[in-house]
């Protein structure tokens, strides 16, 4: 179990080397674009020169590189070239801003496609299953930006309860986090909702359950204390590679709804070629990916009892 | 050439073993739905210069309602835009760019990922090692964040968007591929055509790869239906087909800031896009019941 452990932290270190590597010859393969995207079109061939001379970028690819890699590890991220200060500083509180959204958008999706993959999964086939399962169908099929118009034309221009944007320019307003939650979670419970009913059907066809049954035990018995335990050993996995597509979904919600989020910024950053941002953004959006899928890796071997005691 | 006479039963041209698999599909209502949905996308894109009312690009009256008159006869189905275009013929046409470079884009993923799939699994050790971690750091990456810093390094057009979906995707196809490659490999048909001498790749292609293509099939599908998805969210992100021509998620994000006094404008684009998700999905959900029952 340990070395397990040990070797998918491994991995996940390796990961994100290459990801790094990838990022820095994608953005900084070239020092005259670097140069320019810094000091604007605007500057001279010898501004240029100046500013790659007291940077470094004269220094051979690998050094480069490796500069740049340990000046990463310890938080250094190189300035932004539109806010004018270090990128840590925009990048710490907006990222807070979007653990703020994605905790609360995981606060709904996990409880409700639980309960709804379960009650689906119970019994297989049912009206409520079909049910459930065709809307879930539905609802992933209708892209974020989309259900964003749809839900703001019913709530903001229709019926007029909540607020159109959620700039919190006014200090934080739970009003305001509700309809980009709400977006979010619409397009996300689908899929765990179908992997938690697909989990829940598959342990109800199991011997053990059979037996419970046939022993005469009460139905929610049976389902409590049998079934409920395997059948929710998947979703727990999906639920946390979900978050991978969470991140994707916050780059739409937070354009759409002015959210002062990262996915916002990590947008901004990449049509602006602000690089120093786009470089730190994308490490810490892949970083959050790798180590939930690590997680993921890690609990499911712990969770899965013939695993864990074989 | 032996001169055996074994009568050897003909197998059925492919064009009706293809029809008889569809016609399979009748099975599931859900999978019909999905069909038709598709088709009537699909017939409209095809026939958009005949149905649509309008010119898709022609200014003519800005800002008006649905089921408004035109000056010079004909009706604004589904009103017009800020720039005075016919909405609908704005969809119509929308539907050709979304079904010409949505299916193209996902043929070039799967031309990627096939081979890398392949190979991966037939071959093995290093090869599968090697090609894994690629498709492993690639997969990495929340698609979004791929395809943002992507498009904005290489530029927004047509054939970037491919690029862009062909590279995030391949990977994903990959892993699918190898793992059914990983199961059928095993098969006494391989078997056979080992002994028989054919080339890996032959074997490969003509052996595995058709035995395959059930879940590929299904997979096809959803992703096409992602693929959609993509091309929909760039648009909507500003970094889609360039402008004037009509692009679904193009017209979303160009009148969303006007949605709260004109509705319509990003209303309808919405509906198309997502009924055309919903087709491919609905039909990738009749498909793997059907592909399950037999």
């Amino acid at each position: 179990m340990m070395i397990f452990v040990l070797r998918r932290c491994g991995t996940m270190v390796l990961t994100m080397l290459v990801v790094s590597l990838l990022l820095f010859l994608l953005l900084e393969i070239s020092p005259g674009n670097v140069a320019t995207k810094v000091l604007g079109p605007y500057s001279s061939e010898e501004q240029r020169n100046l500013w790659l001379e007291a940077h470094g970028y004269f220094d051979p690819i690998y050094e480069r590189y490796f500069r740049w890699l340990g000046n990463f590890v310890i938080g250094d991220f190189g300035d932004s070239i539109r806010f004018k200060v270090p990128v840590g500083e925009v990048l710490w509180p907006r990222l807070a801003n979007t653990g703020i959204l994605a905790l609360a958008t995981l606060g709904v999706v996990v409880p409700v496609s639980l309960i709804l993959g379960v009650l689906a999964g119970m019994r297989e086939g049912s009206t409520l299953d079909r049910t459930i399962s065709v809307s879930s169908i539905v609802t992933t099929s209708v892209p974020e930006f989309a259900s964003a118009v749809l839900l703001s034309a019913v709530f903001v221009f229709l019926l007029d309860i909540l607020p159109g944007t959620s700039g919190m320019s006014e200090g934080f307003d739970l009003k305001q986090l509700i309809l980009p939650v709400m977006v979010l979670a619409v397009y996300d419970f689908g899929y765990v909702t179908r992997m938690t009913r697909a989990s829940m059907a598959e342990v109800m066809l199991t011997h053990y359950i059979r037996t419970a049954v046939l022993k005469g035990l009460p139905y929610k018995t049976v389902i409590a204390r049998h079934a409920l335990r395997n059948a929710l050993i998947t979703p727990f996995t999906v639920i946390m590679l979900q978050i991978n597509w969470l991140l994707s979904g916050v780059i739409v919600v937070e354009y759409y709804f002015a959210y002062k989020g990262f996915g916002a910024l990590l947008l901004e950053a990449s049509l602006n070629s602000d690089i120093f941002v786009i470089e730190a953004c994308a490490m810490v959006a892949v970083f959050v990916a790798v180590a939930t899928q690590t997680i993921a890796d890690v609990g499911y071997t712990y969770l899965n009892p013939r695993i864990r005691f074989s | 050439m032996s001169e055996q006479t074994i009568e050897i039963p003909r197998r059925e041209s492919s064009i009706l073993r293809a029809i008889k698999s569809v016609a399979l599909l009748r099975e599931s209502a859900v999978g019909m739905v999905g069909l038709a949905i598709v088709l009537f996308w699909v017939l409209v894109a095809l026939f958009a210069d005949l149905l649509a009312p309008f010119p898709p690009n022609a200014t003519i009256m800005p800002l008006v309602m649905p089921g408004t008159e035109a000056p010079d006869g004909g009706m604004f189905l589904l009103g017009t835009d800020h720039i005075g275009r016919d909405i609908l013929s704005r969809i119509m046409h929308g539907a050709r760019q979304v079904l010409i470079y949505g299916p193209l884009a996902t043929v070039c993923a799967y031309s990627v990922g096939i081979p890398m799939g392949l190979a991966a699994g037939y071959v093995g050790g290093l090869t599968d090692e090697v090609l894994s971690f690629i498709a492993n750091v690639i997969l990495s990456f929340p698609v979004l964040v791929l395809y943002v810093i992507i498009i904005a390094t290489i530029g927004a057009s047509a054939v970037n968007i491919v690029i862009a979906v062909t590279f995030a995707s391949a990977p994903g196809i990959m892993r699918i591929v190898r793992g059914l490659v990983l199961d059928l490999r095993s098969r006494e048909y391989v078997f056979a055509a080992q002994t028989r001498g054919e080339p890996p790749w032959r074997i490969m292609a003509v052996e595995i790869l058709p035995n395959a293509r059930g879940p590929l099939i299904v997979d096809a599908c959803l992703r096409l239906g992602y693929v959609i998805i993509t091309i929909g969210v760039l648009g909507f992100l500003g970094l889609g087909l360039p402008p004037p021509d009509p692009d679904w998620g193009g017209m979303i994000n160009e009148t969303r800031q006007m949605a709260m006094a004109f509705p319509h404008m990003a209303l309808f684009p919405c509906l198309a896009i997502s009924s055309l998700v919903l087709g491919f999905n609905l039909l990738a959900d009749g498909l793997r019941e059907v592909s399950l029952r037999d």
